[in-house]
């Protein structure tokens, strides 16, 4: 097959990293890129000289994923930083967040979008606090799948018994939290062993090379294609002869599948139609699922706007503007209870107002911390919110679409929380 | 059962259709930057898809150097014609003449840095709240941190340590007055991705993407087209050659590659084989390794 057709039918995987700090995140994604030839000369070279003019001894591949210069001065990364390769299977996007304490915030960022998290372990120290709390976002974020690669086993004589210990560990304490799809790969980042080539020097790990599991986990069920959700985005109103009376409701499918002829309803007015159409540039199609972007057209003229939500008679949202959300607090100024934000729902903006902050959580031991009422930056926790208007959802759990909000400070306009919908 | 699943392009599409119609929702007089190289086209052949049936709501901008490639500016305006598309044209001459910048001296000299003043100018003048481009995260290190939605301050700048988190989908467009945001639609694809797409959907593009005779001279390594706004040096030997620009610039910074590509899909095996980046053939870039940054903080894409 030529280079043109065999890009033609890969999917997308998007995934995140995450590890304290010296893990070696940098390194496994700078080998990833490197040993799936995803390197370019001129990049290679240039980290290259970087590596000698700081007197490495080897190029140092974790060079390759450092972004930004005061970071590259610090010599940290500070924020989530998006990185692509492709392999003739799938095309991967990599959210690098840091682990950091401090640096919950971005985490749960790059785990926003990500089918798949990557939770590094150094074999030598085990599971430590860190790797609860990057747990606990991977399922807090509802990411479908979790890969611990036990990492630097190259340190520990490359020894079976380590890594079935780290192993037992941490499948005790995941099983407690809401993981669904969990993997275990021991691993040299440094060396290269079972990232993209398999180990030599592990012949008793039988399962497949980190690479090998990217390319083919199951991802098609990612996306909830069940509940028919389509938050209306923007109505298309040509001005143009031929389409004088045209008024299409254009948006990007939620959740389910639509087809043509499927009797649906208008949310808030509540008002019945069915689909005439599912229109594209390209043509009509006969059915729409996530996440694809469509316009659709009604056999009735009814009133739709922006922050409508258009879904199956006999299957519809939570419509409500008392809302229970653990949420991710993203800003220096701590969240105020009784304090009022600006929210973001699919398409529909509203106001809120912070009823009750319900606990704190320590993400580190999981714990509940009831009587801790101040959620500050890089804290999770559990608040009840009222809407000025109702909200259209369901919950984080059943749908990542239509049950996650943002937070704004009215002020600043900075996006202060992260919120998932219990 | 059937299973419910997208190609990567497909799934990238929606996300940059997606992008489309927030910044058409969240804002109130957007534009979109277009420069006709294969990025940008990508991005308006996007935005006509967004509101199919209707015209692409808002204008499209170019930011002209004068220092263009003529091939770029005939295929510019058989575009816009094509599409229905509004077309702005700032002038980086005109930005010279009012004594807004100062014409670069000697050799190296560009254009590229003066466009940022024309560029804010022009943002200004029309009360753009929104410049939509066509800048991919896989481009430079220091675009690989960039949001979808770009906050810039009323100066234009960009801050790379206070950019607002951006979680799933929900992109927010909050801002104050006089403030706006630059909007990357396409910021998760890659080159090979906008070859593909370009492909597959049959999009246009000028003629120097594809291998041509040309008259070239190198420099530093690069080999540049001559022209009306570059001096050479008497050591800089004119020579034919076959040759395509990956990407499509300023005629004085924007570097060929030798190749005989010259269909899409003979370009798709060589970008599949190609050992360097696509900016590694653009000069300006190559003057500091920190340069895009300290380009981008100033308001430059
Ligand atoms: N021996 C060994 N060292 C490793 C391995 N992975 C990373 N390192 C080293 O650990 C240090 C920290 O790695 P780095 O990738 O920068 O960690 P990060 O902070 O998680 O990004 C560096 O000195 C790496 O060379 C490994 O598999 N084996």
């Amino acid at each position: 097959m030529s280079e043109a057709n065999t890009y033609l039918d890969m999917e997308l995987l998007r995934f995140s990293t995450a590890g304290s700090v010296d893990d070696g995140k940098s390194t496994l994604i700078g080998r990833l890129l490197y040993d799936s030839k995803s390197i370019f000369e001129d990049q290679y070279e240039a980290i290259e000289q970087t590596s000698k003019k700081k007197g490495e001894e080897h190029v140092n591949l974790a060079l390759l994923t450092d972004g930004l210069r005061s970071e590259r001065e610090q010599g940290i990364t500070i924020d989530v930083a998006y990185r692509y390769f492709a392999t003739p299977k799938r095309k991967f996007i990599i959210a690098d967040t840091p682990g950091h304490i401090q640096y919950t915030r971005n985490m749960v960022t790059g785990a926003s979008t990500s089918n798949l998290s990557i939770i590094l372990i150094d074999a030598r120290k085990g599971i430590i606090e860190q790797t609860h709390r990057h747990t606990f976002i991977a399922s807090l974020l509802g990411i479908p799948h979790v890969v611990f690669c036990i990492n630097k086993m190259d340190l520990v004589d490359y020894d079976e018994a380590v890594f079935e210990r780290i192993k037992k560990e941490t499948e005790a304490f995941a099983s407690k939290l809401d993981v669904k799809d969990v993997h275990f790969i021991p691993i040299s980042a440094l060396k290269g062993d079972n990232v993209v080539n398999r180990s030599e020097n592990m012949p008793w790990y039988k399962g497949s090379t980190l690479l090998y599991l990217l390319e083919n986990i199951h991802i098609g069920s990612d996306h909830n294609h069940i509940d028919c959700r389509f938050p209306v985005q923007y109505v298309v109103r040509p001005q143009k002869e031929e389409f004088h009376d045209y008024r299409g409701y254009a948006g990007r499918i939620a959740g389910g599948v639509f087809k043509a002829g499927d009797k649906v309803v208008a949310l808030p007015s509540g008002f019945s139609s069915s689909i005439k159409s599912i229109d594209t540039f390209d043509g009509e199609i006969e059915e729409a699922f996530a996440p694809m972007s469509v316009t659709l057209t009604l056999e009735d003229e009814i009133d739709i706007s922006r922050g409508d939500m258009i879904v199956r008679e006999n299957n519809q949202p939570t419509v409500s503007q008392d809302i229970d959300l653990m949420i991710c607090w993203m800003s220096n100024k701590p969240l105020q209870e009784r304090g009022k934000y600006a929210i973001k729902h699919t398409s529909a903006d509203a106001r809120c107002v912070v009823k009750e902050v319900r606990y704190k959580m320590d993400i580190n031991t999981l714990h509940r911390l009831e009587d801790e009422k101040e959620i500050g930056m890089n804290d999770i926790g559990r608040v009840s919110i009222r809407t000025t208007k109702p909200l259209f959802f369901d919950s984080y759990k059943r749908n990542r679409i239509t049950g996650s909000v943002i937070l704004i400070d009215e002020a600043t306009h900075e996006t202060v929380g992260a919120g998932m919908i219990l | 059962m059937q299973a419910y699943n997208l190609t990567h392009l497909k799934e990238l599409e929606s996300e940059a259709i997606f992008v489309m119609r927030e910044v058409a929702s969240q804002f109130e007089n957007p534009v979109l930057l277009f420069s006709g190289g294969k990025d940008s086209i990508v991005c308006a052949h996007i935005a006509r898809k967004a509101f199919f049936p209707a015209n692409i709501p808002f204008p499209l901008m170019h930011v002209d150097t004068g220092h263009n490639f003529p091939e770029t500016i005939e295929f510019r305006d058989k575009f816009i014609n094509k599409i229905g598309a509004n077309l702005i044209v700032a002038s980086v001459q005109d930005s010279i003449d009012q004594g807004r910048v100062v014409e670069e001296k000697g050799i190296n000299a560009s254009r590229n840095g003066l466009q940022t003043t024309t560029l804010l100018d022009a943002i200004e003048e029309h009360k753009f709240d929104a410049a939509i481009g066509g800048a991919r995260r896989d481009e430079e290190k220091a675009r690989a941190k960039e949001r979808f939605f770009s906050h810039r301050d009323e100066f234009g700048q960009w801050d790379p340590k206070n950019q607002r988190p951006e979680l799933w989908n929900l992109f927010n467009g909050m801002k104050h007055f006089g403030e706006n945001f630059r909007i990357f639609p396409i910021s998760n694809w890659t080159e090979m991705d906008v070859w593909q797409y370009i492909l597959a959907e049959g999009i246009e593009l000028p003629p120097l993407y594809f291998a041509h005779q040309r008259e070239v001279f190198k420099r530093d390594g690069v080999i540049m087209s001559t022209s009306d706004f570059i001096e050479q040096k008497p050591e800089e030997k004119v020579n034919t050659m076959t040759v395509r620009f990956r990407t499509i610039g300023d005629m004085t910074c924007t570097g060929a590659v030798e190749s005989n590509a010259d269909s899409l899909e003979l370009i798709i095996e060589e970008v599949a084989a190609t050992r360097t980046t696509e900016r590694g053939t653009r000069s300006d870039d190559k003057r500091s390794e920190a340069a895009m940054e300290d380009r981008k903080k100033q308001g430059y894409f």
